[in-house]
């Protein structure tokens, strides 16, 4: 890289660098301050004198109280869990296969399907809600976790298999042969040998299903109603507002741990996170 | 061990014909060379006798059961790959376990297998180390091993040597040829290196255009290439070809070209004869060229100007102009020769060759 | 060569389902079935459903009947259907534009050596891996009418003296909502790109210097030309995420204030599932097909000229 003298450094590299960080962050500062905030110090108009508002010196845990004594938060993060995990591993089986036939079998049509793959990849869920939600109630599956677990696979699958198909696409195709030859059939040469070296693909594909379904709205929102049956973000937008009253400190409170497994997964798989985030633009 | 038999054995991709009507009968621990340039079909045809093409017409037999429908898996053969194809997640030791675990083997059986063959290919103590962690040529004999413990009727190898280093080669090249003479297994051998092609097969088959030119062992093919096309792919380097006009002459055949006059020996004569007053190639190997002698008939001589020197120590090669031909010629290190020199140069009569103009056949 | 019994290859063949596996055919379609069957029920047929639904005048609980192009015709008359056409081009192209130089920025910052990088890169994602929802809400109450702290600090360094209500007003409603867009975009934009300028041999970039190229011509005629492909791609993705979007506004404002911040998918949620109107809901998430369709066609068809260059 080509740079300059110091102050230059400082001027074009470092202080713009510092500004994003801090905007980007900022907020997250903001959620965590708040949910530690008693309500008398939250509720201070912003122009009152006496406002500070970027720290605070009385920190309380009365909102995370809150959160778990009148409310079914608890619930809702085991929820968002349950689906977000078996719809991930759904995702990741249905994914894998079908990455594996479209990327490395030779079969009739394997080009147009994998257009198609791509094509339902571009689907946003907004598109379908309506109709969805009906379906979900002719299958008798509204209000369960079920309504979730199979419909987050619609937009995860075609996800995983993109992502996987550039990973088998990149296993030289002799170890295949190689297994077959030495008496392993297309069936167990996939398993024993080439699974095994797209772990890291799998690895990928499946943190980036998982936070997809921990930030899925809409649908959670409309096929769910009851409260104990919610997700973190619904639960947390649902219950946490009353006509009008936003109860802040809960409502941050919420929202900090419900960002939390999100962040532990993602902070263990950095880098497989980040690999698969960029190997599904390189199409 | 096994015999291996192609049988008018064709592949066709879409429009492209790429191995035309092989046959070839390969005998019990037999090693066979398929050689030629890229895109003859030799690999291809390696391919299909491991069952990884489908052969799109003629027959495939391995100990004379006919193996076209048999999957890979089941037609008991083992294959060293270009890359070495590896499994990179397994180890060493695991590595060359795959085969026998997918044919059940005993854990015993296994261990045994594998520590027999690590010690004839001097890998004991690699057998814990992944792939990565090996060298080029230590991946070589790992792959090699695989093929070995498989014990398999028959051994496929996909020019296993021409990812090393050329001096690792020649080490390979011995050593392959050292294991078959110890293991005597039926032996397929793809390369597009004619000296290995030379040196290691007991016959080799010159491929072009996904049709077999010639098979013959080494030699044959060296002293009686059956065309052109064989006769200028083996030996190294090339031999000199020159396109003449033959005539009669004082009751010899005499070989013309401008700058050349060369009177062929009656053994040739009598076959060139069939050619009088149509075109012909001639062709003669570099180390068949001395710098002429007395005792040089003159009817074999003829002049040339030297353009580059090559230096080798063992030899001198000669880039010559020959009239409008280049003609290669290796001679005695001992001989000084500067650039531009004009030479009189001689060849060996009976180490003549002809060939015909338009079939390119040899005459 | 002693004659000994060969173990015949057709001795020990696996059960006729496995052998059926052996084709690529067949073993082909068994790993894509589970696939085919998921997206088929769950998109394939909603989609289908969706356009009969839209087609008709059916209700919650009223399954209701036949009527043509009847709720497509009522959208053309609907002042707030226009306005959420209007709002999603809008948030889309503008959002667009900043997430795409803010991204490129930021992920030439990142494309350099220097210490805590890798944990930088990390924290840089935190917006985009964070649930969008859980993320809006801290914006939200960032915007605070009353208790805002950007009105706390604008004030504080002098800038404004009355309060200002961003998410009351319908114009500042919509920049904030767009602010928080691209709050969340930029990182996705920026490792992107930055895994994009990786691939770029810097070579060609020390090549063009000695040629006595200077920065700025270095980035238009070597770095941007290179990194075209990659940017195209992200665009796409980000392009339809954004047109479809929902949760941000859903939380920001829910439409309002006065129906002046909806995009499709919030307008067809309030329609749909607020007051039930089934048929009328699906009607206007429907109609973001076409443009969709023409987005993505448009973008593949110039990632293809792009990449044949």
């Amino acid at each position: 890289m080509i740079e300059g003298a110091l102050w230059r450094r400082w001027v074009f590299y470092n202080i713009p660098l510092i500004l994003f960080v801090f905007v980007l962050l900022f907020p997250f500062y903001w959620m965590i301050v708040t949910s530690f905030r008693p309500d008398g110090e939250l509720y201070r108009p912003w122009n009152a004198m006496n406002y500070m508002p970027f720290w605070t010196n009385k920190p309380t845990l009365e909102h995370f109280r809150y959160l778990f004594e009148e409310t079914d938060f608890g619930r809702w993060m085991v929820n968002t869990m349950f689906i977000a995990v078996v719809s991930t591993l759904i995702s990741l089986f249905c994914g894998v296969l079908a990455g594996y036939a479209l990327a490395r079998l030779n079969f009739p049509f394997a080009g147009s399907l994998g257009t198609v793959i791509f094509v339902t990849y571009l689907v946003p869920q907004t598109l379908l809600f309506i109709p969805l939600a009906e379906i979900i109630r002719d299958f008798h599956l509204g209000d369960t976790p079920w309504s979730l677990i199979l419909t987050y696979p619609t937009f995860l699958i075609p996800f995983c298999t993109w992502l996987m198909m550039g990973y088998f696409k990149a296993i030289p195709k002799e170890l295949e042969e190689c297994a077959r030859i030495d008496g392993a059939s297309r069936w167990k040469a996939m398993l024993y040998i080439i699974i095994p070296i797209a772990v890291p693909g799998i690895l990928s594909s499946g943190i980036i299903a998982f936070t997809l379904s921990w930030n899925e709205f809409i649908y959670a929102l409309v096929f769910l109603s009851s409260p104990e049956q919610k997700t973190v973000a619904v639960g947390v937008t649902s219950e946490l507002i009353r006509g009008d009253v936003f109860f802040w400190g809960s409502l941050m409170a919420g929202a900090l741990l419900g960002s939390v497994p999100v962040a532990i997964v993602y902070s263990f798989f950095v880098e497989h996170y980040v690999s698969g985030l960029t190997g599904s633009v390189k199409g | 061990m096994a015999e291996v038999s192609l049988h008018k054995l064709n592949k066709r991709f879409e429009a492209f014909h790429a191995v035309k009507d092989v046959d070839l009968q390969i005998r019990d621990k037999e090693f066979v060379v398929l050689v030629g340039p890229s895109g003859c079909g030799k690999t291809t045809t390696l391919r299909m006798i491991a069952g990884l093409e489908a052969v799109s017409d003629g027959e495939i037999r391995i100990d004379n059961t006919v193996v076209n429908e048999v999957p890979p898996m089941d037609r008991d053969i083992a294959m060293v790959f270009q890359n070495y194809a590896l499994y990179p997640h397994m180890s060493v030791a695991s590595n060359m376990a795959f085969g026998l675990k997918m044919r059940k083997f005993q854990k015993a059986e296994i261990e045994e297998r594998i520590k027999r063959a690590a010690t004839i290919l001097g890998i004991e103590s690699l057998l814990g180390r992944k792939p990565r962690q090996l060298s080029g040529g230590q991946r070589q004999r790992v792959a090699l091993g695989r093929a070995i413990v498989r014990d398999p009727k028959v051994f496929l190898f996909d020019e296993p040597l021409s990812n090393l280093d050329a001096k690792l080669r020649v080490q390979m090249r011995v050593e392959l040829k050292k294991l078959h003479e110890r293991l005597g297994t039926t032996a397929i051998y793809v390369t597009h290196d004619q000296v290995e092609a030379m040196t290691l097969g007991d016959r080799v088959v010159v491929m072009k255009d996904g049709v077999v030119q010639q098979v013959g062992e080494p030699l044959e093919l060296y002293n009686t290439p059956a065309n052109r096309f064989v006769a200028g792919f083996i030996g190294s380097p090339a031999m000199n070809f020159a396109e003449v006009t033959l005539a009669e002459s004082g009751g010899r055949l005499v070989a013309e070209a401008p700058g050349l006059k060369i009177s062929l020996p009656p053994e040739l004569a009598k076959h060139g004869r069939t050619n009088l007053g149509r075109g012909a190639t001639l062709g003669i190997r570099p180390e068949d060229i001395h710098i002429a002698g007395p005792e040089d008939d003159a009817g074999h001589c003829f002049d040339a100007s030297v353009e580059v020197v090559e230096q080798l120590g063992s030899e001198i090669l000669l880039d010559t102009r020959v009239g409008s031909a280049l003609f290669m010629a290796s001679i005695d290190p001992t001989i000084r020769v500067r650039p531009h020199e004009k030479l009189r140069l001689a060849l060996k009569p009976d180490r003549l060759h002809l060939f015909d103009a338009e079939s390119e056949k040899a005459l | 060569m002693t004659v000994t019994a060969v173990p015949d290859v057709a001795g020990r063949r696996p059960a006729v389902r496995l052998r059926k596996l052996e084709d690529e055919r067949w073993l082909a379609f068994a790993l894509l079935s589970p696939t085919a069957v998921l997206l088929g029920l769950f998109i394939a047929y909603p989609f289908v459903e969706g356009v009969l639904l839209a087609l008709s005048d059916a209700k919650v609980g009223d399954p209701g009947h036949f009527v043509g192009f009847a709720n497509f015709a009522k959208l053309w008359d609907d002042n707030i259907f226009w306005t959420s056409v209007w709002n999603t081009f809008w948030y889309t192209g503008v959002t667009t534009v900043f997430k795409l130089g803010l991204g490129l920025w930021l992920a030439m910052l990142l494309n350099r050596h220097f210490r805590g990088k890798a944990l930088v890169r990390a924290f840089i994602l935190l917006p985009f891996i964070i649930p969008t929802v859980l993320s809006t809400f801290a914006w939200k109450w960032m915007f605070d009418p009353t208790f805002s702290v950007i009105n706390w600090t604008l004030f504080h360094l002098g800038f404004i003296s009355q309060r200002i209500n961003w998410l009351g007003d319908p114009g500042l409603a919509m920049s904030s909502i767009i602010v928080v867009n691209i709050w969340r975009g930029v990182p996705f934009f920026a490792i992107s790109l930055l895994a994009g300028l990786q691939t770029i041999s810097p070579e060609l970039n020390e090549a063009a210097a000695i040629d006595g190229a200077r920065p700025w011509a270095r980035f238009w005629l070597i770095t941007w030309p290179l990194l075209l492909p990659v940017t195209l791609v992200v665009m796409l993705f980000s392009v339809i995420q954004t047109f479809a979007d929902f949760q941000l506004v859903y939380v920001m404002t829910g439409g309002g204030p006065a129906n002046a911040t909806h995009l499709f998918a919030t307008y067809a949620y309030q329609i749909g599932i607020g007051t039930g109107l089934l048929s009328q809901g699906a009607a206007v998430s429907l109609a973001m097909f076409p443009f969709l369709f023409a987005i993505v066609v448009i973008q593949l068809l110039y990632i293809r000229r792009v990449e044949v260059r």
